[in-house]
């Protein structure tokens, strides 16, 4: 998703001040809710890259373009809750020209967030992840395909992230890029199992209760076992996949970011 | 790397290669289901859709020692229709309303689940429900009520390819299982009620790119379309939504179609109404026609001939032959040549009175019955979509059947709006107090009783077309059949009892209430040495296996 062109140099300066975002506190905003949401950088920024292509033509970039309605200032007709404006953009106005959006849940997400957080944030300060250059690099440098397929192409240890896009917010994405065990689903944690014949067999769990676990094996085997079957079984808490944090420029990892938001699933 | 070391490598390499592919359902697999009895790798069983399996650990004399090993329970309160796969060990079953899930055969413990969101222009016409998958390779096949066909990886439940074979919001919608022959996956669309035209298409099992159509109502280009007057045929149904079968030797796929448009009043349809209520022949690899064979001419009952076609080589008149053979709704029990599509035989199995018989070359000689009188059988019909079974062993037909079941029907002008029923009748039943035509009701009461008709099974000699023997139920009897190398009969219905019969005899050998309506087929399989079977019933699949 490319919404404005920035020179080389442009670039560094965003990739500093995106530094600066992402070092800065989650934005809380409180707009008459019962518990002041929380509102994370890299939502913002995806918010901010969508509503420049799907938004801005009727609102104005800087959202005060339709009469009794300015983001920026928190100006609303009818919302006053999140859920109210996830609400408005997903069913439209009806007898306005505001249209109904189908957006998925990531989408949603990050729209809030920027709508919530206009009054600070700034332009000058987006980093546009360009998600062309992030699938070269999710086979290229950042090694992302030799564990993980997307939509059947590719190895299945670890999750295919073929409709990743749905699944995760920006910030998610953003967080597991740098601290991959930190976000990761437990029921995703790889485990060890010593069957009574002294087997191992280490793979990804897929469901796991009090009497038995499933897996998906090396070998790409689902395996079901009865855990009265094994005599040792153990869930790993360290994760394969590496942080990215000293790895990848800030630029390629919103590339990055920017491609696994792209990914919608198969049409 | 040095030679040594580049040896090694290779010799590892060797080693390892064959661990590490994964177990694939070859096509070539497919064609030989019946000999990996341990699995259940087609919607049907296999090609010839018997139902029959070669497993035979559960026998006559301990079938009463059957005990419930474990339940799935499905997210869902919609009819629970699913015939499940098994593939060494693992088991793939559909729940409503387009969601697979993957589960350890010996346990019900879930591996994976996928979730298609189905487009709210679905309009499916009898209820959200799905009947299972198709499989190739490491792909799943699913068709879903909204018209598309998706391929799901069999490792991790995620989508390959999403194709839209139909428009919902016409009214097309999909139920069936798909069929796999050889490289493609073949499917037909429902929407009989909607004034659809139908057709049956195959898919490229990789890509998801349509290879071939066949339209089931012809155009004015195609065969068959003098059996249509003017435009009608533009909303002639023939819709096809069960699994059809396939045989390899003639490499012709067969499929059963439905109701011409509008259902009930053929006045406004006059002609044979070709290829609604008939058995297609095709050419597997380019879908053409070889024959038809139209079972309901001009059809004004309903009487959809969607059953599965099934496949026996058996002798006929001291010659052995490639045979079809065909309960159809229309209260007829028949007997094809599957090769050119000839009739050889056709009796009633249930209480028929809208045909006399049927004539040499298979037409029915129809006795429609005055205004205001009860036609046998009524609408849902002698059987339904319920899946017979055919046992080489037994050489008996059998087949779930309504007896002494009617509908007062009357025609009524219909007017085709895109999307909305297009079926042109005000029908009636005799019930006493019954609130809808077809007599059906829901929920654990069998409000109707002898009213309504009774169930049964029913075993047919398909040389004579003789009963063999009858299993009376009370309630009608709604459930597929599968029979065994043992010679059991497995079957529910609707009163939500599970039972085995002696194939050869029909006496009850062993039941157990499950408490829900059995509207799907039973399947066995067998993991670890162990026989399984299992039926889905009410909204739960129950799997049973011998007592420790």
């Amino acid at each position: 998703m490319k919404v404005r062109s920035f020179s080389p140099n442009t670039y560094l300066i965003c990739a500093i001040a995106l530094a600066a975002l992402i070092l800065r506190a989650p934005a809380a905003h409180a707009q008459g809710q019962d518990r002041a949401p929380q509102y994370f950088p890299a939502d913002i920024q995806y918010g901010a890259q969508i509503f420049a292509s799907q938004c801005a033509t009727c609102h104005g970039a800087n959202g005060d373009l339709i009469a009794g309605v300015n983001f920026r200032a928190g100006q609303f007709k009818r919302v006053v809750t999140d859920n109210d404006l996830r609400a408005t953009i997903t069913n439209g106005v009806p007898g306005t020209a505001m249209q109904p959006f189908a957006f998925g849940a990531s989408e949603l997400t990050g729209l809030v967030a920027y709508l919530r957080n206009m009054n600070t944030f700034s332009a000058q300060g987006l980093l546009v992840g360009d998600a062309a250059r992030g699938k070269t690099l999710f086979g290229s440098t950042g090694n992302c395909a030799s564990c993980h397929a997307v939509n059947g192409k590719g190895p299945l240890l670890a999750p295919d992230l073929g409709d990743i896009g749905l699944l995760r917010t920006a910030d998610v994405l953003h967080r597991t890029l740098l601290d991959p065990a930190g976000t990761m689903l437990p029921v995703n944690r790889m485990v060890r199992a010593v069957t009574r014949d002294g087997k191992v067999v280490t793979g990804r769990r897929l469901n796991e209760d009090t009497y038995t676990v499933q897996l998906i094996d090396e070998q790409e085997h689902l395996r079901s076992f009865a855990k009265s079957d094994l005599t040792e079984y153990t869930v790993l808490k360290t994760t394969t996949m590496p942080s990215y944090k000293d790895k990848l420029s800030a630029q390629e990892l919103a590339d990055i970011e920017a491609y696994l938001l792209s990914l919608k699933g198969v049409k | 790397m040095n030679r040594t070391r580049r040896t090694l490598f290779l010799l590892l390499l060797a080693l390892v290669a064959p661990f590490s592919l994964r177990a694939q359902v070859t096509s070539e697999r497919l064609l030989h289901a019946p000999d990996e009895p341990q699995n259940w790798l087609t919607y049907s069983g296999s090609y010839m859709s018997q139902r029959y399996s070669q497993l035979k650990q559960v026998d006559t004399s301990n079938v009463k020692n059957l005990e419930l090993k474990w339940v799935f329970q499905a997210q869902s309160l919609q009819k629970f229709e699913t015939t499940p796969l098994v593939v060494d060990g693992i088991m793939y079953l559909t729940q409503s309303p387009n969601d697979i899930v993957a589960l350890d055969a010996k346990t019900g413990r879930a591996f994976w689940v996928y979730h298609y969101a189905v487009s709210p222009a679905a309009r499916p016409c009898c209820g959200i429900v799905n009947r299972g998958l198709a499989i190739l390779g490491d792909s799943l096949f699913m068709a879903t009520v909204d018209a598309h066909l998706v391929a799901i990886d069999t490792k991790n439940g995620h989508a390959l390819w999403n194709e839209k074979v139909a428009e919902a919001k016409s009214g097309y919608a999909m139920t069936m299982a798909p069929l796999v022959v050889k490289d493609k996956v073949v499917v037909g669309v429902a929407g009989g009620e909607f004034g659809v035209r139908g057709f049956i298409a195959a898919f490229d099992a990789r890509s998801g790119k349509e290879a071939w159509r066949f339209d089931t109502v012809p155009d004015p280009d195609q065969p068959g379309h003098e059996s249509w007057r003017g435009a009608d045929w533009e909303h002639g149904g023939a819709a096809v939504w069960m699994t059809g079968s396939y045989d390899p030797d003639l490499n012709l796929t067969y499929w059963g179609t439905g109701n011409p448009g509008p259902d009930w009043n053929p006045s406004q349809r006059p002609g044979d109404n070709l290829y609604s209520d008939s058995v297609v022949a095709l050419d597997a690899d380019t879908g053409k026609l070889k024959w038809y064979f139209q079972f309901t001419p001009n059809d004004p009952y309903d009487y959809d001939s969607v059953q599965v076609p099934v496949l026996a080589n058996a002798n006929w008149n001291g010659t052995p032959s490639k045979l079809m053979l065909w309960g159809n709704r229309n209260g007829f029990f028949y007997v094809l040549d599957r090769t050119t599509g000839k009739f050889l035989s056709g009796h009633p199995f249930v209480k028929v009175n809208w045909a006399s018989g049927i004539d040499a070359k298979g037409r029915p000689i129809t006795t429609p019955q005055p205004p205001g009188e009860p036609t046998f059988p009524g609408i849902q019909g002698g059987t339904n979509w319920y899946s017979p079974s055919y046992s080489p062993r037994t050489g008996l037909f059998y087949v779930s059947a309504w007896e002494n079941y009617s509908t007062v029907f009357a025609g009524t002008d219909a007017e085709y709006k895109e999307g909305t029923r297009f079926t042109g009748g005000a029908n009636t039943t005799r019930i006493p107090g019954a609130d809808n035509p077809t007599g059906q009701r829901l929920g654990p009461i069998d409000t109707y009783t002898e009213a309504l008709g009774s169930g049964a099974v029913i075993a047919i000699d398909p040389a004579t077309g003789n009963k063999k023997w009858k299993f009376d139920m009370h309630d009608v009897n709604t459930s597929g059949i599968l029979t065994t190398a043992s010679d059991l009969l497995f079957v529910g219905g609707r009163e939500g009892y599970f039972q085995a019969l002696d194939a050869r005899t029909g006496a009850l050998l062993w039941k157990q209430s499950l408490g829900g309506e059995i509207i799907a087929g039973p399947m066995t399989f067998q993991v670890d040495g162990k026989q399984y079977i299992s039926v889905a019933s009410g909204n739960s699949l129950f799997v049973f296996a011998l007592r420790e």
